[in-house]
């Protein structure tokens, strides 16, 4: 008998997850008024000192640390202390959140009238709310929601009203500056706003996280941010941003606080309200500037059925407890602590490596709704291209297989067991109805746009087809975490042209390497993701492994299959944007001209048919591509010279990677296999 | 006289003989000492028929006081019950001891000389630990591991020569013993040491060789004790001023060997402050300087090797110390805050002015609550009348919450004038800090706690309850965090090795510098329901320390690094500075004759 591996996870399929409660159920049952009006007394930090905001405002400009920085800058820059403190108070101004409580009792009323006309359900773990209100008591609490709508801030607070819990402060992109009123109603709210970017600005940048530091040091509010940074329009999780994780990291290791708890949460909506304005953007019809009569215009979103919410409270991670053996935190004993200084490769790799942990946490605790696979069946269908009608029933066969599938992948799926999958899959398309087409008991995307069969002949009808799988590919999308490292391995089995193990874990670990920035993988887990996936193939039947060899069962045929299915619009992206930047890349290309001239290169191989993912037209797999490909050395940015960000492409070397993504090379063994 | 309340005001009878010439400490430390606890024989204390808690013997102002609050304290924060108790052995088992590893030849040579000696199984004992919780958990559970061979009591510097060539000749292992009281496993014997190993006791050199008054200067022999040393010189009109905690009981050698620091260092200076001259004996010969005078630049002060060198290098014989005339006035005093962050921010500013008295240190609530508790009965109608109101001003009137509030004891030396303006100005800083002036007898009996705490941890182990003291030194910016970060350590580490009873965890800002402060801490817990309760006491202990390490304190401020810090030596000093001290003992001490292993 080959000898048994060991392999230290848990079953996923063991996960414990809590119930959800709908909390619109009550509204609905009750007066909004009285709700938005209701005594509210939440549990507070037990180390709180209470200020308003106007005493937070003093307590940070009199710090030591932007005093410090004050100084700094009026020495390099010559102008007076009083008028670069005068500076810092501007600056102040503008961020600083004023958060009322009336503003709070505003939106629990509007928003109740909102949420019950948009959504049938708004479901919160409970028992998450229990451990969010311990936590606020015990330590300075962060709140890391997922960002998929303009919706999830103001949820979010909704949520905390409605339990009565602490209301957090948000920090909130500038543009929302631009909506005057609703800007300060949103400032009211809570929401404080930071510019986008300011990089150099050492001011700027003292002000802001002095400001942040301050308000979680006495625990104030819990401090509400996006970890992925922006919304992500793709439904996928997008790479951790690290600049505020490591403001609010820094006074645990400079021991200001014994411990921050860290609380992802996972918001997922049955159907996003952007939608199709997400598809449009990713497609290069530019972003409409948030303006508050644009938002009036669009309430004729007001008038669909955008099925229910899921937001689940994960448990809080205990910052101390991440960072014990990973961080020496004497390493801040021999500078004063006002003075900033930048953070050290083990504590950059530490916030990294933190986040990453956390946007997993996002993921796991991420609720699928049946959509999500009937949307992955759908597009698979349509990509295989010959027959895009697919019969109901077969629809429904596959999408219980894989509703199978995915539980036994650990997927946080529901599924409503007690009605007939016809019937579950049948409600899915007609909640979606805007991107299928049903007829004769057939159904497939709605790409035809009432034409005839046959290939878009235009570019226009095209970039349409596009919003449609795009749309569609953002609830897929929803489920890639549960996928994605069985189909790393399904898609390393089949390219290797050998069963040995070791060329499949090279040929896993390339495509690993090379996805990085476009999946959530934690780096420098090749190994266990590697015996993750392998785990999960093996205890569904699907293959066998033993020392060297991997072997594919007869039973696995159809799931690798699928799996590698999975892949393939991002594999055959890659490829593309290989083949524009050998091929067709002009002498010079910026950064900025990247995206519509590889835009361009796809559209024209689309319509002659030598592209069957339309997904590829997505700008965010394209930028992620180059950004890969940036990454490993193919490309290099040049910030010298008249044009800022030229591309220096080594094609050589672009050639040889689409080579091996079409799986025409062994891969190197440039990476050290321990297996 | 040292502290006051060491001992009854003259006039009143005393038990113990006021000796002129023999120390405190005979040679069989057993006839006046506790073989498993702290202190006296005669000195506990104990739960009396009404269930009162009542402090024995004459020795001490609280002697045969009761005291009505410690046992609701003990209720209270301990979650102690008078009906779970677990009493000590009583009595040291000497078959429990491993008999003696003994060089023939050398005793031959030692029994020469005619320098006393003894392989009796008590004296041994009596000199194989410290005062570490778990040395004394063992204790009294009568377990007993590695203990010294043989006890030799040399009398003068020739003796200690003679020993020491000895030991180097015969290959036997030397472990010095000053007064017994250290918390650092300095004494525990290494198990893994084959060789005899010899306990060269010192409390017999206790004499005090010439005074100068010219030079105000004292010539001493290492192994007097403090309170026989301050007694000595304050029959001629003098002191040192040299007041660690332990003054009772530690010797002067152990305070140069450990660097250890004295409540009043503010006048007085620490020992390195203190230490004019010495002498120490090592396998190399004997090491001292050529000269008396205040200060030298001669390269890097050899004096440093000596302190702190934990007994490691050889034995402090002699020490030549500054002493000072008596002061002709000294009083108490105290400050209540209305929190611990207030009390901090003043003794900043304190030490930013410069204008610390003689001692100043900052409890916090919890230690004010044991202080509180460690009333003796008031003595009339009107005292606890009194009590009552200005608990009432305190918590009422000035609107201190009783649970945050903390007290700041003060004491104050000197010409009578000056201490009573110097009393003024602290008061007045005092004030700007919400500090209110809180009379002397709270300050007094601030330091009262001190000399009791290791009396009253005795009688917490008789009812489960383990408890010990660690401290550090820190920034003044990093006070308020290190102390907040630290008790908060101790609680979740309880929490999570399973102690079924929240735990004590206290602090207190004990010294102030002009950079920043030394900081006490107080831990102990219940623990009943726990198997294994001395290595949950570690790990916690262990825990705090990485703590503390973590929140930019340092390894130790005057307790000293014995076995117990050891692992943590390295990340102290660098590779270098480890590299540096191990050359001066491979120099000093190549075969390892001073082979107690601690520090290194």
């Amino acid at each position: 008998m080959a000898s048994k591996p060991v392999y230290l996870h848990r079953d996923p399929m063991l996960k414990k997850r809590d119930d959800f409660e709908d909390i619109l159920e009550e509204r609905r049952n009750s007066s909004d008024l009285r709700y938005a009006l209701r005594c509210y007394t939440p549990v507070l930090y037990k180390g709180l000192t209470p200020c308003t905001p106007t005493q937070l405002m003093g307590m940070v400009l009199q710090s030591d640390q932007l005093h410090h920085v004050i100084k700094q800058v009026s020495k390099e820059t010559g102008v007076t202390v009083e008028d670069v403190g005068k500076e810092a108070a501007d600056i102040l101004v503008e961020m600083a959140h004023r958060l009322q409580l009336s503003t709070i009792r505003f939106f629990a009323f509007t928003l109740s009238k909102v949420f019950k006309t948009l959504f049938r359900s708004v479901c919160v773990n409970e028992e998450g709310i229990q451990r969010l209100q311990q936590a606020i008591y015990e330590h300075p609490v962060v709140l890391l929601p997922s960002h998929r709508s303009y919706m999830d801030f103001l949820l979010m607070s909704y949520i905390l009203y409605t339990y009565d819990l602490a209301l957090p402060v948000i920090a909130a992109g500038m543009d929302f500056m631009s909506m005057k009123l609703v800007g300060e109603m949103l400032r009211m709210s809570g929401a404080f706003f930071i510019r986008r970017s300011f990089g150099g600005d050492k001011l700027y940048w003292a002000v802001f996280s002095e400001y942040v530091k301050t308000m979680l040091k006495n625990g104030l509010a819990p401090i509400e941010f996006f970890l992925e940074g922006t919304r992500s329009r793709t439904c996928k999780s997008l790479t951790p941003k690290l600049g505020l994780l490591n403001i609010v990291m820094d006074p645990f290791l400079k021991g200001e606080v014994f411990d921050v708890s860290l609380v992802p949460i996972s918001i997922s909506y049955e159907r996003i309200l952007e939608e199709v304005l997400y598809a449009r953007e990713l497609l290069g019809v530019p972003k409409p500037k948030e303006s508050t009569s644009g938002l009036f215009k669009a309430r004729k979103v007001l008038s669909e059925d955008y099925g229910s919410i899921h937001v689940y409270f994960g448990q809080p991670v205990s910052l101390r407890s991440l960072a014990e053996s990973r961080v020496n935190r004497s390493q801040f004993n021999l500078m004063p602590r006002h003075i900033p200084t930048r953070p050290s490769k083990e504590i950059q790799s530490f916030v990294n490596y933190s986040a990453y942990r956390l946007v997993r946490a996002q993921e796991e605790n991420m609720v699928l709704k049946p959509w999500v696979l009937v949307a992955s069946l759908l597009l698979q269908n349509q990509a295989a291209g010959q027959r895009r009608w697919m019969a109901l029933e077969e629809l429904t066969e596959q999408a219980v297989w894989l509703r199978d599938l995915s539980r036994q992948f650990g997927a946080f799926l529901h599924w409503p067991d007690h009605i007939p999958p016809s019937e579950v899959v049948s409600s899915s398309l007609s909640l979606h109805q805007g991107l299928v087409r049903i007829s004769e008991g057939r159904v497939q995307l709605a790409l035809d746009q009432g034409l005839g069969p046959g290939e878009p002949a235009s570019a226009e009808e095209l970039l349409n087809q596009g919003v449609i799988v795009l749309s569609c590919a953002s609830y897929r999308n929803q489920g890639l975490h549960v996928f994605l490292r069985p189909a790393l391995l399904a898609s390393a089995i089949l390219s290797s042209s050998s069963n040995s193990k070791q060329e499949i874990f090279n040929s896993f670990s390339f495509l690993r390497n090379m996805f990085s920035n476009e999946f959530i993988l934690c780096p420098g887990a090749t190994i266990q993701d590697f015996e993750e996936a392998s785990y999960l193939l093996m205890k569904t039947g699907a293959l066998k492994m033993n020392q060297q060899d991997v072997v594919i069962m007869e039973r696995g045929q159809r799931m690798v299959a699928f799996l590698s299915r999975v892949l393939d619009p991002f594999l055959q992206g890659y490829q593309v944007v290989c083949r524009f930047l050998c091929e067709e890349a002009a002498e010079g290309l910026t950064e900025k001209q990247f995206v519509p001239a590889v835009r361009t290169f796809i559209i024209k191989h689309l319509l002659t048919g030598g592209l069957r993912h339309a997904e590829v037209l997505s700008s965010d797999l394209q930028k992620n591509a180059l950004a890969a490909l940036i990454r490993l050395g193919a490309v290099q940015k040049v910030n010298g010279g008249a044009e800022k960000g030229t591309l220096k492409i080594n094609k050589v070397m672009v050639n040889s990677l689409e080579d091996t993504l079409g799986g025409k090379l062994p891969t190197q063994k440039a990476i050290a296999a321990r297996l | 006289m040292t502290a006051a309340h060491l001992r009854k005001p003259p006039g009143t009878d005393s038990t113990i003989p006021a000796p002129e010439e023999e120390g405190t400490v005979p040679r069989r430390r057993q006839e006046i000492m506790k073989w498993n606890g702290w202190g006296y024989s005669d000195s506990r204390f104990f739960l009396n028929e009404k269930d009162q808690v009542k402090f024995t013997g004459r020795r001490y102002s609280l002697s045969g006081a009761i005291i009505p609050g410690l046992k609701g304290w003990m209720e209270s924060t301990f979650g102690a019950d008078i009906l779970h108790k677990i009493s000590p052995a009583p009595a040291l088992n000497s078959s429990a001891v491993q008999s003696p590893i003994l060089y023939e030849a050398f005793l031959v040579e030692l029994k020469s000389t005619g320098i006393p000696f003894s392989y009796d199984a008590e004296d041994r004992v009596f000199r194989a630990h410290g005062h570490c919780l778990h040395e004394i958990f063992a204790l009294r559970e009568g377990k007993i591991g590695r203990v010294p061979d043989i006890v030799v009591w040399p009398d003068c510097h020739n003796n200690v020569v003679k020993i020491v060539e000895l030991a180097c000749k015969h290959d036997v292992c030397l472990i010095p013993y000053g007064g017994g009281t250290n918390v650092s496993r300095a004494l525990e014997c290494p198990p893994e040491e084959t060789r005899s190993i010899v306990s060269l006791d010192t409390s017999q050199m206790n004499r005090i060789l010439w005074i100068d008054e010219k030079n105000l200067t004292a010539r001493v022999e290492a192994g007097i004790i403090g309170q026989d040393l301050e007694r000595l010189l304050d029959q001629r009109g003098f002191c040192v001023g040299h007041e660690p905690d332990s003054l009772e009981f530690s010797s002067l050698g152990g305070w140069v060997a450990t660097r250890s620091s004295g409540m009043k260092k503010n006048i007085y200076g620490n020992i390195e402050d203190l230490v004019v001259h010495m002498k120490m004996v090592t396998p190399q010969g004997i090491i001292e300087k050529g000269f008396q005078g205040p200060r030298m630049s001669t390269g890097p002060d050899i004096h440093h090797f000596i302190m702190g060198s934990e007994g490691t290098l050889g034995v402090i014989t002699e020490v030549t110390m500054k002493i000072r005339p008596k002061p002709e006035f000294k009083k108490y005093g105290s400050v209540v805050f209305p929190n611990f962050e207030m009390g901090v921010a003043c003794l900043r500013e304190i030490a930013r002015q410069r204008c610390a008295p003689a001692s100043i240190r900052l409890m916090d609530n919890e230690q004010f609550k044991l202080g509180y508790a460690m009333k003796p009965q008031a003595s009339s109608v009107f005292t606890s009348f009194l009590n009552g109101l200005k608990q009432f001003y305190i918590t009422k009137f000035k609107g201190f919450d009783p649970t945050r509030l903390c007290v700041a004891t003060l004491l104050l030396e000197g010409n009578r004038e000056k201490v009573l303006q110097h009393e003024r100005q602290i008061y007045g800083i005092a004030a700007k800090f919400g500090g209110l002036a809180a009379g002397e007898e709270n300050g007094q009996r601030g330091y009262m706690l001190t000399f009791f705490i290791a009396y009253l941890r005795d009688l917490a182990m008789d009812y489960y309850v383990i408890a010990e003291s660690f401290e550090t030194s820190v920034p003044w910016d990093r006070v308020l965090d290190i102390c907040r970060n630290v008790k908060a350590c101790i609680v979740q580490k309880c929490k999570e090795k399973g102690v079924k009873f929240p735990p004590f965890a206290s602090c207190r800002v004990a010294q102030t510098y002009d950079t920043g402060a030394c900081v006490y801490f107080y831990f102990g817990f219940n623990y009943r329901g726990l198997s294994s309760p001395v290595q949950v006491y570690e790990q916690v202990e262990h825990a705090a320390r990485e703590e503390i390490l973590a929140n930019g304190g340092s390894l130790s401020h005057h307790h000293g690094v014995g076995k117990i810090r050891k692992e943590w030596m390295r990340e102290t000093v660098s590779d270098v500075g480890m590299g540096m001290l191990k050359s001066v003992k491979d120099y000093v001490d190549p075969n390892n004759i001073f082979g107690s292993r601690n520090l290194l």
